[in-house]
């Protein structure tokens, strides 16, 4: 009897010949997810990853890791017993009993045996195989009734090279494997979007790199260290991120020097995609990513975005495009950023920020004023002296 | 780069000797006070050396020195545990509007819980108008809060006269001072100045954080708030903090031994200062030359952001502070310098330097140089 955790996934089963590449993603994703933590080896079967005799003390840990595998349906903490009826039996019991301690006491327990038989070699069949161990976890363990509908125990039983059987399955968070969908870089502002953003991207597979403008003098130090624990939080998922802090300020200087106040914001985010443009081509990304919803402020108007996105020819993934301002709060709540999100330090771009910003900014203004601007001096500058931190979870 | 530290009235750094007493105490006399073997003795003997000290800075005897964990629970022991031991004889608070945070929520607290506060207003110069606090107390006022010192302007409450104008009320009321700003820069003699209860924390003077204390005049009445082991004299339950007070002990011995040397420098320092950023641009001294602090300056220039002065002279190595928030979410503006009357450009405008023991006349000269250039600097921007 060998205690494992079988891992279950969905969507990449379909991916036809990629699949081999994704599951192959996916179990050294979950090897760098429990790095540090006890087992002997994970394999793979059919469509399962198994991760083989893990350290029952450390229980809690893995399962709240793996909860944060991208690629991962669900998967329960099991014990593997050989394929010997009275060794099923055996296991069976002592599964039910563990189990039943997390259930409250004196009240009476309801239970089902759910057993599939995918090797068809096993003697019994399913059908068989619910009657037979319901019946003798009934023998053995005083008190039970069996209710199929609405148990408090399931008793899950998976007849493969060896049986499986376990009592809780807990939901993974899907999506495709990280990384398997190459590189991109994310515009991240510390606000409540970007994150968000971020974290939707690298449920999709995608490794993401986060590129933060920061305006020191016009906002304080604690600013950045705002958008590090944000990223320290998006690296639970991914292990690790690599951010790129570029100086903004002068550039934001020059902006106010140089260009008419209801063009400052166009302005400014067309810099910072040229600059976020010119680090994704060094660093290797495919795309970039923002926090854009449409409409949700002067700068996410249609127009705006054509008006910026005209400066690169990089895609521009924007994965909250369609979400309200409460779905993305709830799911900022849901990866943990939210709280990070609202900290007080933001920009002090109160003195940045025109009183009545252009809404429907046309490319052609925003290059005559940026006529006044040194462009090429100011991207290089910055990018020259951005600073970049590997962020560990 | 030059780093010139002037947010002395948020932290000061620690003094050598407060160091040197706090790492001792740490090391070597580990014991627990209330132990009764050796090891307990000899931590219970630096805490009464310690307490001695404080006492003596304060013209009182040891026996009405509590320790505390810092002023903040100073103030809310002094408060609601007056509150809480005379709250039969009446429910009726007064207080001013400029207060720290920790008097203020604390007050806020009780009047939650049924209490009446009154909020003091002050002048254009910042200061209470004694006849609106002696039309304040009415029969059934059981406590006057006023700080001495306002930990962002520098500007000196008239506590003596408060003092004596609640000596000669028919019915007791007690009188607790916040004295953190004051504590070693001024004389605070709550025994001559008819003050019941002084609240002082450490490491505002050079002391270790994490520890201060409240002076509570004998018989004064006042219930503890934390209770548990009884240590304190069963006023502030815990076991103590031994090489903070320790630490805290050796700084105000250092800080006392050189005081009126120390304050009449600072005095210096702070008029140094004064006549150099006055001749900058724009700028506005919130306060007043005579009768202020000898270490806090408090200045405005109406039209910037007192944050972003903040931030620009921090690039060039200078620490100071604002005691407005500016970020586009909440402008909360200073409750103290909007109580005196400042507009809101004023108060978004203003930055707080405050000088401290290892504060020279280089430092001043460099951070009014810095701050010289800082402030056209933001102006130019902000002209466009």
């Amino acid at each position: 009897m060998v205690p494992v955790i079988l891992v279950r996934y969905g969507e990449l089963g379909l991916k036809g010949l990629n699949r081999p590449d994704f599951e192959k993603a996916l179990s050294e994703n979950i090897k760098r997810a429990l790095q540090g933590l006890e087992y002997r080896y994970i394999h793979r079967d059919r469509g399962r990853i198994f991760i083989e005799n893990y350290s029952m003390g450390e229980e809690g840990e893995f399962l709240s890791r793996l909860s944060r595998v991208f690629g991962i349906v669900s998967f329960s903490p099991a014990m593997a017993a050989e394929l010997e009826l009275d060794q099923v039996e055996q296991v069976s019991l002592e599964v039910f009993r563990r189990a039943m301690t997390v259930v409250a006491e004196g009240k009476s327990v309801t239970f089902k045996v759910h057993a599939t038989r995918a090797n068809k070699a096993f003697p019994l069949d399913s059908m068989e195989l619910n009657r037979h161990l319901g019946a003798h976890v009934l023998k053995n363990i005083p008190g039970l009734s069996v209710d199929v509908h609405n148990p408090d125990i399931t008793l899950a039983v998976e007849i493969r090279d060896r049986a499986y059987v376990s009592c809780r399955t807990l939901p993974g968070p899907g999506g495709l494997p990280y990384g398997v969908s190459g590189r991109a870089l994310l515009l991240l502002s510390g606000g409540i979007d970007s994150p968000v953003a971020g974290w939707l991207a690298m449920k999709r597979g995608v490794e993401i790199q986060a590129v933060h403008f920061y305006s020191f003098p016009f906002t304080g130090e604690k600013s950045k260290t705002k958008v590090i624990d944000i990223c320290k939080a998006l690296a639970r998922w991914s292990g690790a991120i690599q951010l790129y802090v570029v100086p903004f300020a002068e550039i934001q200087t020059s902006i106010m020097e140089h260009c008419h106040e209801e063009m400052r914001i166009v302005v400014m985010r067309r810099m910072m995609f040229r600059i976020a443009q010119e680090l994704a081509g060094r660093h290797g990304a495919l795309a970039l990513v923002t926090g854009e919803s449409v409409g949700q402020v002067a700068s996410q108007t249609l127009e705006s975005m054509r008006a910026v996105n005209a400066v690169t020819n990089l895609p521009v993934l924007r994965p909250l495009a369609g979400a309200d301002k409460t779905e993305i709060v709830r799911l900022a709540k849901e990866i943990g950023t939210f709280e990070i999100s609202i900290r007080p330090y933001e920009d002090c771009c109160t003195l940045f920020a025109p009183k009545h910003p252009r809404t429907r900014p046309q490319p052609a203004e925003a290059e005559a004023e940026e006529a006044k601007l040194d462009i090429v001096g100011l991207v290089r500058t910055a990018v020259e002296a951005t600073e970049i931190l590997s962020v560990r979870r | 780069m030059r780093e010139v530290y002037l947010d002395h009235s948020a932290t000061s750094p620690i003094r050598p000797e407060a160091f040197q007493a706090l790492q001792e105490a740490a090391l070597r006399d580990f014991g627990n006070p209330s132990s009764l073997h050796r090891k307990g003795v000899d931590a219970e003997r630096i805490i009464s050396e310690a307490r001695e000290v404080v006492a003596g800075a304060l013209g009182g005897e040891p026996d009405e020195v509590v320790f505390t964990s810092g002023a903040t629970e100073s103030n809310n022991m002094a408060i609601k545990g007056v509150a809480r031991a005379l709250s039969r004889y009446g429910n009726h608070i007064i207080t001013t509007r400029i207060e720290h945070p920790s008097v203020f929520e604390t007050c806020k607290q009780l009047e939650e819980e049924g209490f009446q506060v009154t909020y003091l207003h002050v002048k254009q110069d910042g200061m209470i108008d004694l006849d609106e606090l002696r039309e304040a107390i009415i029969p059934g006022t059981i406590l006057v809060s006023i700080m001495h010192v306002n930990n962002e302007t520098g500007i000196v409450q008239p506590v003596v006269q408060v003092g004596t104008l609640l000596k000669q009320m028919r019915e007791k009321i007690t009188f607790h001072v916040d004295a953190v700003q004051s504590f070693c820069k001024l004389p605070v003699l709550p025994r001559e100045w008819g003050i019941d209860l002084v609240s002082v924390s450490s490491h505002k003077i050079g002391g270790p954080k994490g520890v201060g204390a409240l002076f509570i005049k004998k018989g004064t009445k006042i219930a503890p708030i934390i209770l548990g082991g009884g240590q304190e004299r069963g006023l502030r339950s815990g076991t103590e903090n031994v090489p903070g007070i320790a630490g805290f002990g050796a700084a105000v011995k250092a800080a006392m031994a050189g005081r009126e040397r120390e304050a009449s420098e600072l005095d210096a320092l702070r008029r140094r200062l004064i006549e150099k950023a006055s001749a900058i641009k724009g700028a506005r001294l919130v306060g007043a030359v005579e009768g202020c602090a000898p270490h806090i300056v408090n200045l405005s220039f109406p039209g910037l952001r007192g944050e972003l002065l903040l931030h620009y002279l921090e690039e060039r190595g200078v620490y100071v502070s604002t005691g407005s928030a500016c970020s586009s979410r909440s402008r909360a503006l200073s409750r103290t310098l909007t109580a005196m009357g400042l507009t809101s450009d004023e108060a978004v405008g203003s930055i707080r330097i405050s000088l401290g023991w290892n504060t020279t006349a280089e430092d001043i000269d460099y951070a009014c140089e810095a701050l010289a250039a800082c402030v056209a600097k933001l102006a130019a921007l902000v002209r466009r």
